[in-house]
């Protein structure tokens, strides 16, 4: 194949909204997510904003790097308000505008968590993002619910978290909402599929992007893609889709619901410095969290 | 029926537009140079795709350009590129 | 057509809000402002209302959807009580710095702990420094009124704030009386679209409330001020007109009661207010130089207004259905400093804090307190002073 019919696997639409130059950190993996929403949705997005680290990348006032509408709202009221902006659009008649609550792990998993799940089960119309880098980034690396065991961060400095990750995709498929989907910045072209999936389905839709954070997770930033796809190649975390009362595996996963085909954890461990003094029994219990996780994706397969 | 009217007074208020820049040149954040040999580039899009800052384009005849005015030096792209067509050196120093 | 029916505070605010047609109302339940969404709900759900209803799971969501959905371009209604006036906190501050022009309306309950769901006005007075205009009514028809007035205030470009209308629980929102219902159309005419500084719909990509520097913030919040100051006209301007088109017209900022020839005043906000002019009546029978002036707006503070009727007075009696803990009842405090603004000169301003969670403060104790005080001013009481008194029967 010749080199001038080489056609991008992501629409030209991706290079629009993220203008360059703006405040995130070096290797930051949290723009290149927001490049795939641009791809799928263009500049036709209300972005929810809670606190997070997005509150400070799209820049200083009266400036933003998004070509797109951003409101940003209280740390605990992501899902509210966007259930409000939903119902106002639905009302007002405007229907080519998505309208999508951009929330981080701690907005989420912790402070966020009434209103994520009273609007999921409210079933409101929209699609609620969680990036997930694990901890409060944006505060300095502190413990999130969603930091997963032996982790070091600011507040647990020495022994590293001494509890799982909470799965906060699981609660939302508790929920019976119309589609929950787990994606990865590594997984470009994976999270484009599941955002157009996501779009045309109506109603509550969930999305969790695992993003690797380079000063969080104590890392070179060149490595935030490699440690993503890792993070998927070990098996600690694992791509599905959530429809219709099953899961399905997406295409990086598929393969590893064998586990001999999954990389060994060390290899995603020891990439990160925020794993540097973990016990070795941590590992193995990681390990078998890994299995548990597996375990519960298989009862709902296809 | 909603209709937008200017308030009577005349003070800011806290609304924000889209502007290329708005953290300043994000090229003088940078250590490393990420530079391209385009013989080596197959256009495979990844640095384009995974450059954080969406500073890479990638066009099937004249290959890889960066805007260095932006370009914040993080070196994804050169770990992505499946080809080492990309390579971090040290930014000259003061 | 205008008609007369006999209606609870809380049915009285739903159907002013009904009239006013908000477009989006989220609200969570609390005693005991629940009837008032249990009504709109019933209005939505019989087709009466078009209005979307958000039936969300906590106080805190139910502003923050009212503020996601008024910054889309929608009108909104909410309303809470005591607890959940005080979890909505964080966004009851957002929402007024955003200018985004709102109503809620507030049924009045004392603060835990411990649990206790009678009126006081410490829930009201605690969001003082929110930014949001406050207003609070004297009884069922001023509830009606002041909802309505309320969405037209809120969404005057002089003013784009949003507006809480206060009734005490139970005092008013669980006792009917006759309440006047005006006619749709009228209504509609009169209150006309809504208007509003931005909208955020994705029309056009615009940023609401991003980080912002220290110099434009504060260009920011002084242009509340400026609103709050420009207001005052326009609240007055909006009971002017409401006055001439339905009948009832309340004198701005305060009402006056037998003020115009008073040597000594009360002044005093919410329904208790009934129980002093009753009072005072009784004290003028008996030869009492004295007249009543309610604060209808807390917020902006009508300190020109106050001034214009206590100048030249003998002697100030402010009541306070809430206390600052470890100082004075807030209206006090401002009253004392509004005066200040005019005269270095204060008659005897004294503080009664009484009625606190819910006690009961009939118009004998009124005049029983007022005739004291007066008495202590005529036998040479030279300043003013502070003094919580319980009643006990």
């Amino acid at each position: 194949m010749s080199k001038s019919q080489v056609k991008p696997p992501l629409p030209y639409s991706a290079r629009d909204v993220v203008l360059p130059g703006d405040a995130a950190c070096h290797g930051c993996p949290i723009p290149i997510a927001l490049k795939v929403l641009s791809a799928v949705f263009g500049e036709k997005v209300i972005l929810v904003v809670p606190a997070c680290c997005t509150s400070v990348i799209v820049g200083t006032y009266p400036g933003q790097s998004l070509r797109a509408s951003i409101i940003h709202v209280p740390f605990a009221s992501a899902a509210a308000v966007a259930s409000g902006v939903a119902q106002a659009l639905k009302m007002r008649g405007v229907s080519d505008v998505q309208v999508i609550a951009w929330a981080g792990d701690g907005g989420t998993a912790d402070i966020g968590m009434a209103a994520l799940s009273g609007a999921a089960e409210r079933n409101e119309d929209l699609i609620y993002i969680m990036y997930d880098n694990e901890a409060y980034m944006n505060t300095g690396i502190q413990r999130s619910s969603s930091t997963p065991l032996g982790a070091w961060t600011t507040t647990t400095p020495i022994t590293g978290k001494s509890e799982h990750k909470k799965d906060v995709a699981k609660i939302l498929v508790a929920h019976s909402v119309p589609y929950v989907a787990t994606a990865s910045v590594g997984y470009p072209h994976d999270l484009y599929s599941k955002l157009q999936r996501a779009r045309s389905i109506k109603g509550f839709r969930f999305i969790q992007i695992h993003a690797p954070c380079p000063p969080g997770w104590r890392f070179d930033p060149k490595y935030t893609a490699r440690i993503a796809k890792l993070a998927v190649e070990t098996g600690f975390w694992i791509l599905y889709e959530y429809h219709n009362g099953k899961i399905t595996l997406s295409g990086p996963s598929r393969p590893l619901l064998d586990p001999s085909k999954r990389r060994p954890i060390e290899e995603y461990l020891k990439l990160q410095g925020r794993y540097r003094s973990i016990a070795p029994e941590l590992i193995n219990s990681i390990k078998e969290y890994i299995e548990d996780n597996w375990s519960w994706v298989k009862r709902y397969l296809l | 029926m909603v209709r937008v009217v200017k308030p009577e007074e005349n003070y800011k208020l806290p609304l924000t537009k889209p502007v290329v820049g708005v953290a300043g040149k994000t090229g003088l954040w940078r250590t490393m140079r990420p530079v391209v040999d385009n013989e080596k580039c197959t256009r495979c899009y990844q640095c384009e795709i995974y450059c954080p800052v969406n500073v890479i384009r990638v066009e099937p005849e004249l290959g890889v350009t960066i805007d260095y005015e932006y370009c914040k030096g993080c070196g994804i792209c050169e770990d992505v590129c499946p080809r080492s067509a990309i390579v971090m050196v040290p930014e000259p120093g003061e | 057509m205008p008609r007369v029916i006999a209606l609870t505070g809380n049915h009285a605010v739903a159907y002013a809000v009904k009239l006013a047609k908000p477009d989006v109302i989220a609200a969570y339940p609390i005693t005991p402002q629940s009837p008032i969404v249990e009504k709109l709900s019933e209005m939505i759900e019989s087709g009466e209302l078009k209005s979307s209803m958000i039936r969300v799971e906590s106080e805190h969501s139910a502003l923050a959807a009212c503020f996601g959905a008024a910054v889309a371009g929608a009108r909104v209604f909410t309303a809470t009580s005591s607890q959940g006036l005080l979890y909505m906190h964080e966004v009851v501050h957002w929402a007024s710095r955003a200018r985004i022009p709102m109503v809620m309306a507030l049924v009045s309950r004392t603060i835990n702990t411990p649990w206790n769901i009678w009126p006081d006005h410490s829930d009201f007075v605690d969001q003082r420094d929110a930014g949001w205009i406050m207003a609070y009514a004297m009884d069922n028809q001023e509830a009606f009124d002041l909802t309505l007035q309320a969405f037209k205030i809120s969404e005057d470009p002089s003013v784009y704030l949003p507006v809480m209308i206060g009734i005490e629980g139970f005092i008013l929102s669980h006792t009917a009386m006759p309440v006047e219902i005006l006619d749709e159309k009228q209504v509609e005419e009169w209150l006309g679209e809504r208007k509003q500084p931005y909208i955020v719909d994705g029309s056009e990509p615009l940023g609401l409330g991003g980080l912002t520097p220290p110099e434009d913030t504060e260009d920011m919040f002084y242009g509340i001020q400026v609103a709050m100051e420009k207001s005052k006209d326009t609240i007055r301007r909006v009971d002017r007109e409401y006055g001439k088109l339905f009948g009832r017209e309340y004198g701005g900022l305060v009402s006056c009661y037998n003020c115009s020839d008073a040597k000594y005043f009360a002044v005093a906000m919410g329904s208790w207010s009934g129980d002093l002019i009753e009072a005072t009546s009784k004290l003028r029978d008996e030869g009492y130089s004295l007249g009543v002036v309610r604060v209808r707006f807390y917020r902006p503070f009508p300190h020109e207004d106050l001034w214009g009727t206590l100048r030249g007075a003998k002697g100030v009696f402010v009541f306070d259905r809430a206390i600052s803990f470890g100082a004075w009842g807030p209206i006090y405090t401002d009253l004392v400093a509004g005066l200040l603004q005019y005269t270095s000169k204060l008659p005897p301003v004294v503080n009664v804090v009484a009625g606190i969670a819910g006690v009961h403060v009939g118009a004998e104790d009124f005049y029983e307190v007022l005739k004291s005080l007066i008495g202590q001013v005529e036998s040479g009481l030279e300043h003013g002073y502070f003094k919580w008194v319980r009643v006990r029967r």
